[in-house]
């Protein structure tokens, strides 16, 4: 691979950008100022054990700590140069820019037909019901579900299979055809071959978003990315192309994490 | 020996059975090979429980049989033969000798009373040291058998296990004894009334004046539809206008909005009102709300408004239903996985869509369940429409004039001086009997649906 490391945060040219970010849950500090640069066409996979704040910090990214009462943000993040929590941002709106697949698969009880189409309905995407068709094709044709439930529908989206249901939260969260997809742990309630599925997805969709992908197995990040962040204790240890990271790591830490050591 | 003390006594044996049983366990424990297979002191509760249950048993069951064998003992008497041979008076001159055998220095009405009450007394204290003594050799009996078990190997824990699971069981099957036996009373009652009214009369019926009942067809003044609709009407319609709306946005202020210092506070507030004795709603509907209503309709142009409205009623019942509407929802609502609302939050969904589209839908099952056992309280609801509603048994749909409920007649037709096996005393078993078995069935279809929804979800 060819890449080159990240260049330094400036406010242009980078998709999302975070500096010096802290992260407090109550008096408990999660995340320490943590600065990273998310790219377009790039998969950034965040890695570390259990607790070190990858998800945490990846919720903050599309502002999903606010409803957690006790969850305090400082520091700086921007989407396209903006920053995303200053008083003239609307969540709404950035939520539909920054979508978001959860660790486990959390379909709405609604049929397939209407879990993809919450958002754009939410929206206002689709003025009439063919384009919301249209819309819904789309959406499951991207997230490679088309074919399996073109001809259900109606039928309700709880109905579906683990590895299903995760592919079609992935098409309800492109249904709006947001910028950044963040994934928090997407494949870690699936068997290995809807784990392969997604995966495979995550490629295709690769050209189209900045996606961020938060995981446990560091031969998924291997596969998938071309970023690796990695998170211990709430610290960035370190960011690099994936190659590097894995094969040729800078920090002590990372090295022993990677070959296993802890975590 | 008085019962009570007797039961005293009986406990005092069981401590002392499980002070030695465990004393006598420790003794056969010898580490090794040769260890308990249970702990000393479940040895003692073996003993004890050996020593206790069977005489508490028995005493139980004397309880019921020795009236009977005093009742044959004092029949035997030369004097029992003056006894007439009318049930009611003879039951009243025999309780009468057991007072007097009761009570040193009492006199009697009847000398006939005078005579028997000592060989009642006679026979009441043979039978009472008869049972006292078999209760305590009992006790001894029992603890001596389970004494002599007392083994390293026995397996004194499992059978106290089983034993504690006995007790738990019969403790939970007395409810639902009671219940059955409840129902059956209300039955056989019943089915005096049905003897004389036919079903269909009192069922589909519209007329209801039972302080004027025509002898020859009781039926005709005995259609109790007047009082099913003033029950649906006040308790299912009027008070879920109230509380149906009230309930469900208080809930899902408390489970989304509120911040968790607001709900601390205001969650209890709310449970309060479900501990407001019903009396005190009463009151306050018929004297607070009941005039305002009578004066809104008056000024709405009604002359002939009613101070005890259908609107009175209903009104404050529905507040007394708000927090049942409410803690149901909360429960409901909150029991819809958070996934399901971040999910929603993170498709940029603000939280009243999120609580709209998603939640409500998802918590729907409950809350109808909750609402169904909401109605099924209010209809059972006795206290605040005796005190506000009215007794004229009407049909109406306006609000302002005055109905009056089931439980309404129930209590009405319950007091004062009434024969008991005339029609219209009669009348008030069937009506608890349609409102028992209305209501059990709303409870049975709510549980069906809470049931089904939770499996939704596993």
């Amino acid at each position: 691979m060819t890449e080159t490391a990240p260049a330094p945060a400036n406010d242009t040219g980078h998709k999302m950008s975070a500096k010096n970010v802290n992260v407090f849950y109550g008096s408990t500090q999660a995340i320490r100022d943590v600065s990273i640069d998310i790219d377009m066409d790039h998969v950034t996979a965040f890695i570390g054990p259990s607790g070190c704040g990858k998800s945490t910090f990846l919720r903050t990214l599309n502002r999903m700590n606010d409803t957690v009462a006790s969850a305090r943000v400082e520091g700086d993040i921007r989407l396209d140069g903006e920053d995303i929590y200053s008083p003239s941002m609307d969540v709404v709106q950035l939520r539909a820019r920054v979508g978001m697949v959860f660790q486990k698969p959390n379909p709405f009880p609604k049929s397939i037909y209407e879990n993809v189409a919450y958002g754009p309905r939410i929206h206002g995407l689709a003025a009439s019901k063919a384009d919301m068709d249209g819309i819904v094709e789309r959406s499951l044709k991207r997230a490679g579900l088309w074919e399996e439930v073109k001809d259900r529908l109606s039928d309700s989206g709880t109905a579906l299979s683990g590895g299903q249901q995760q592919r079609l939260c992935i098409a309800r969260a492109i249904a709006v055809d947001p910028e950044v997809i963040l994934m928090d742990e997407p494949c870690s309630a699936l068997d290995p071959i809807a784990t392969a599925k997604i995966e495979e997805l995550i490629h295709e969709l690769r050209g189209r978003y900045a996606i961020v992908i938060v995981t446990h197995n560091m031969q998924q990040a291997a596969r998938v990315s071309q970023r690796t962040a990695f998170f211990h204790l709430g610290t960035l240890v370190e960011y690099g192309v994936t190659d590097d990271i894995f094969t040729n790591p800078r920090q002590e830490r990372t090295k022993d994490y990677i070959t296993g050591r802890y975590g | 020996m008085s019962p009570f003390a007797l039961l005293f006594l009986i406990a005092g044996l069981g401590l002392i059975a499980w002070l030695t049983a465990r004393a006598r366990a420790m003794r056969f424990d010898r580490g090794g090979a040769k260890r308990l297979h249970s702990l000393p002191s479940q040895h003692g509760w073996y003993v004890a429980m050996w020593t206790v249950l069977p005489a508490l048993l028995f005493l139980a069951v004397w309880g019921s049989v020795s009236p009977g064998l005093v009742r044959e003992a004092v029949m035997q008497h030369p004097a029992a033969k003056q006894l007439p041979a009318f049930d009611f008076e003879r039951e009243a001159l025999l309780g009468e000798a057991s007072r007097i055998a009761h009570t040193p220095g009492a006199k009697a009405f009847d000398p006939l009373a005078e005579q028997l009450a000592e060989p009642t007394r006679a026979a009441e204290k043979r039978y009472g040291w008869t049972g006292t003594a078999a209760a305590i050799l009992l006790a001894f009996a029992g603890g001596a058998f389970a004494f002599t078990r007392i083994r390293a190997g026995f397996r004194a824990r499992s059978r106290v296990e089983r034993a504690v699971m006995l007790i738990l069981l019969v403790a939970s099957l007395i409810a639902i004894l009671t219940t059955l036996g409840i129902f059956l009373s209300l039955l056989w009652e019943s089915l005096r009334f049905f003897g004389q009214v036919s079903v269909f009369d009192f069922l589909f019926g519209t007329h209801w004046s039972p302080q004027v009942i025509d002898p020859a067809d009781p039926g005709a003044s005995l259609g109790a539809v007047p009082l099913f609709w003033g029950t649906f009407f006040i308790g299912a319609v009027i008070a879920m206008i109230v509380a149906i709306p009230f309930g469900l946005m208080s809930a899902i202020y408390l489970t989304q909005y509120a911040a968790p210092r607001v709900r601390r506070w205001m969650k209890p507030i709310l449970e309060i009102l479900a501990g407001v004795p019903t009396v005190v709603y009463g009151y306050f509907a018929a004297l607070t709300v009941a005039p305002a209503v009578r004066d809104l309709a008056v000024s709405l142009g009604m002359t002939y408004a009613s101070s005890e409205s259908a609107l009175a009623a209903g009104l404050v019942m529905g507040v007394m239903i708000i927090p049942f509407v409410s803690s149901m929802a909360d429960d409901s609502i909150a029991a819809v996985p958070a996934a399901m609302r971040d999910g929603s939050l993170a498709m940029g969904a603000t939280t009243s869509e999120t609580i709209r589209r998603v939640l409500l839908p998802a918590a729907l099952p409950g809350v109808v369940a909750g609402v169904l056992l909401a109605v099924s309280r209010a209809i059972g609801e006795t206290m605040i429409v005796v005190m506000a509603a009215s007794g004229a048994a009407t049909i109406t749909l306006n609000p302002f004039e005055s109905a009056t409920t089931v439980t309404k007649q129930i209590v009405d037709l319950l007091t004062g001086e009434a024969e008991f096996d005339s029609p219209k005393t009669l009348a008030a078993f069937a009506l608890g009997l349609t409102l028992f078995v209305v209501t059990l069935l709303l409870n049975i279809v709510a549980l069906a649906v809470v049931k089904r929804y939770r499996e939704a979800y596993e």
